[in-house]
């Protein structure tokens, strides 16, 4: 083995504490420069696109019938759709024109004819026609991408790799296959963004702010979570050396199955519900694997991004469904959606803003275009004869708005009481993530169940710190005073009003202070699925009773 | 040449999938088969085309057939978008 003589050392912000072992794929964002070649046997050059066209069909039909499984046929039309848009007559006749009259190559007339294509929709009078230009962007690039020799949106093949990107958006990191990831290294990102809380989700290694370069693909790489070094072309001795490490963690964690099964309490007694955050059905294998008591926080936006429309009455219902039956009983909070600010999803044709984060998003678009925000809800009253389901409502900052969402979901009530369609009984919460939700705590309390506190937000908007700006990373601190004491009010206005309190913000995993909120009287914590069991583990050796005895006695 | 018209129901109008179903089904005839939507025209076996067009709901097109088999086509191309889109 001739390993090492190249070894190449860099450092990075790890987001999760483990070691990735694997080839680098370099992934690279769809926009490609495109170079203009003279090419003088045109006929040959014709051949080229025909063939790379031929392949663009096949691969959308195979991606039709993935996607027809997994995510129905309604959604898993718009692969269709961009295989007829690649035969386009049209489209076609463009491309074999600019090949043979300027006698360039199949990927400039490509490129051009692409071009002119999203210029023609962009220019029509309705937004729906307008936006797809993305659409002949997308078939174009794919097109490019085949000719060109290049691996395309999402497809990271079929050999299991570590990632190596400029960044990743929600939308391209949820169309990766999750098998096939061993970890995500970026540039840019912070340590609050998606891809670093799917990397936690899926509990892959992930390093963040690394100087990346395009030369490493294809090379043996190692991520060492622990010291947030990627090691290109590792030497014998630390290959070695973290291929020992990678088996410790491995050990550790089959130790941890043995806390399955096993209840979260205290070693005085205190008990607390512990349950986990998931963004989609397919996460609750993982939920149930890490023996979680339920589901805090389904993030119902993913079922958004994950679509090319919005997504369907039916096709939500039956994801709930399928969640709120797997989970059999247990509860399962689904947050609605919570788009906007660094969540962008094409066909909402939402308005650049200079400050999404303090923009349209979350309930403020669902208040607005109530239309969405009914058939998400229709969706949830309806899965929710299914199982245990909670209907947690995100972004509030007024007593008002409850009161118009409780309106709102009376109103879907009395639709279904006339029409005979049934529903369960289901409890009613909001995140608590903005200081004024803080202070109006009390009040919001007598309107609904339960708060959870989303620390992620609320920490941004309490420090005033834009949690996406890497410069700011360094004093982005949840621990921070001001941050614990929001979190201890909302904690005791909830309990003086009847509401149980839990979190299920990153923080709630953060083993330094789980016994602080312990002993705030937390009643639930929502966790990443593969951080479940070394949570339970920290409950169960934790002892709080000193400080209830302080407390009595002051 | 068989003309027969048709109102687009779908509320986001011929948008991308109808659009798509319709020139699989149009690409089937053996004929010529043009949309037209008041002074503007396009091929319906040509999905750029058809959304050239910018059909919006509740918008009628008319549909022209021209060929050997008009008759024929004509009547399962009308049935076809009447059911589907």
């Amino acid at each position: 083995m001739n390993r090492g003589a190249n070894m190449e050392k860099v450092i990075g912000k790890s987001i999760l504490k483990g070691i990735g072992i694997g080839k680098i794929l370099f992934y690279q964002k769809g926009q490609q420069q495109v170079k203009r070649i003279k090419v003088v046997d045109t006929e040959a050059e014709k051949k080229r696109y025909e063939e790379a066209k031929e392949t663009a069909v096949r691969q959308l039909n195979e991606l039709q019938e993935k996607a027809t499984k997994e995510v129905g046929e309604m959604n898993a039309a718009v692969f269709e759709v961009h295989a007829i848009m690649i035969e386009d007559g049209d489209y076609v006749d463009s491309v074999l024109n600019i090949i043979e009259t300027q006698q360039v190559n199949a990927e400039f007339a490509v490129a051009t004819t692409g071009d002119n294509f999203s210029k023609m929709f962009a220019e029509m009078d309705d937004d729906y026609f307008k936006a797809r230009a993305v659409d002949v962007k997308d078939i174009s690039e794919r097109l490019i991408d085949i000719l060109s020799g290049k691996e395309n949106g999402g497809n990271i093949g079929n050999e299991p790799v570590i990632i190596v990107a400029d960044d990743l958006a929600p939308s391209e990191t949820v169309q990766m296959d999750k098998e096939k990831l061993l970890g995500f290294v970026t540039r840019h990102g912070s340590s609050n963004s998606h891809t670093a809380i799917l990397a936690r989700t899926m509990n892959i290694p992930a390093l963040i702010g690394v100087d990346i370069r395009e030369e490493w693909d294809g090379k043996l790489a190692i991520i060492d979570g622990y010291s947030g070094a990627l090691y290109v072309e590792p030497d014998e001795e630390t290959y070695n050396q973290m291929k020992a490490r990678q088996e410790e963690d491995k050990k550790s964690r089959e130790m941890l199955q043995e806390l399955k099964g096993k209840e979260d309490v205290t070693l005085d007694g205190k008990k607390i519900k512990l349950y986990a955050n998931i963004g989609g059905v397919k996460d609750v294998a993982s939920v149930l694997a890490n023996d979680a008591a339920g589901i805090g926080l389904f993030r119902s936006e993913f079922l958004y991004l994950e679509s090319e429309d919005y997504p369907s009455e039916e096709s939500q219902f039956l994801a709930y469904k399928t969640v709120a039956e797997n989970m059999a009983g247990k509860k399962v909070i689904v947050r609605t959606l919570d788009i906007g600010a660094d969540k962008q999803i094409d066909y909402f044709n939402l308005d650049h803003e200079d400050n999404p984060a303090m923009g349209y998003r979350a309930i403020r678009i669902c208040l607005d275009r109530v239309d969405i925000f009914k058939t998400q809800l229709r969706a949830l009253l309806r899965a929710s004869v299914f199982g245990n389901i909670a209907i947690m409502y995100p972004m509030i900052i007024s007593v008002d708005e409850v009161r118009k969402i409780k309106e709102i979901v009376e109103e879907v009530k009395a639709e279904f009481d006339a029409k005979g369609v049934p529903y369960g009984e289901f409890e009613q919460g909001i995140m608590i993530e903005t200081p004024a939700a803080v202070m109006i705590s009390d009040l919001l309390a007598k309107e609904v169940d339960f708060f959870s506190i989303g620390t992620n937000d609320l920490t941004q908007y309490t420090l005033a710190i834009d949690r996406q700006n890497m410069k700011l990373d360094n004093i982005y601190d949840s621990h921070h005073p001001a941050v614990l004491r929001m979190i201890q009010m909302t904690i005791e206005n909830g309990h003086k009003h009847g509401c149980w309190v839990g979190i299920c913000g990153e923080l709630g995993a953060d083993p330094t202070l789980t016994r602080t909120f312990l002993e705030m009287g937390i009643d639930e914590l929502s966790v990443s699925p593969s951080l479940v069991l070394p949570t339970r583990k920290n409950i169960r050796e934790m002892d709080i009773q000193e400080m209830d005895i302080q407390e009595h006695n002051s | 040449m068989v003309k027969f018209t048709f109102v687009v129901n779908d509320e986001m109008g011929l948008h991308a999938r109808p659009a798509g179903i319709l020139v699989k089904e149009a690409v089937k005839c053996s004929s010529k088969v043009t949309l037209k939507k008041g002074e503007k025209t396009g091929d319906a076996k040509r999905i750029f085309n058809v959304m050239g067009l910018s059909i919006k709901a509740k918008e009628e097109v008319e549909v022209m057939v021209e060929g050997e088999n008009e008759q024929e086509e004509a009547a399962a191309l009308e049935a076809f978008v009447k059911e589907n889109i």
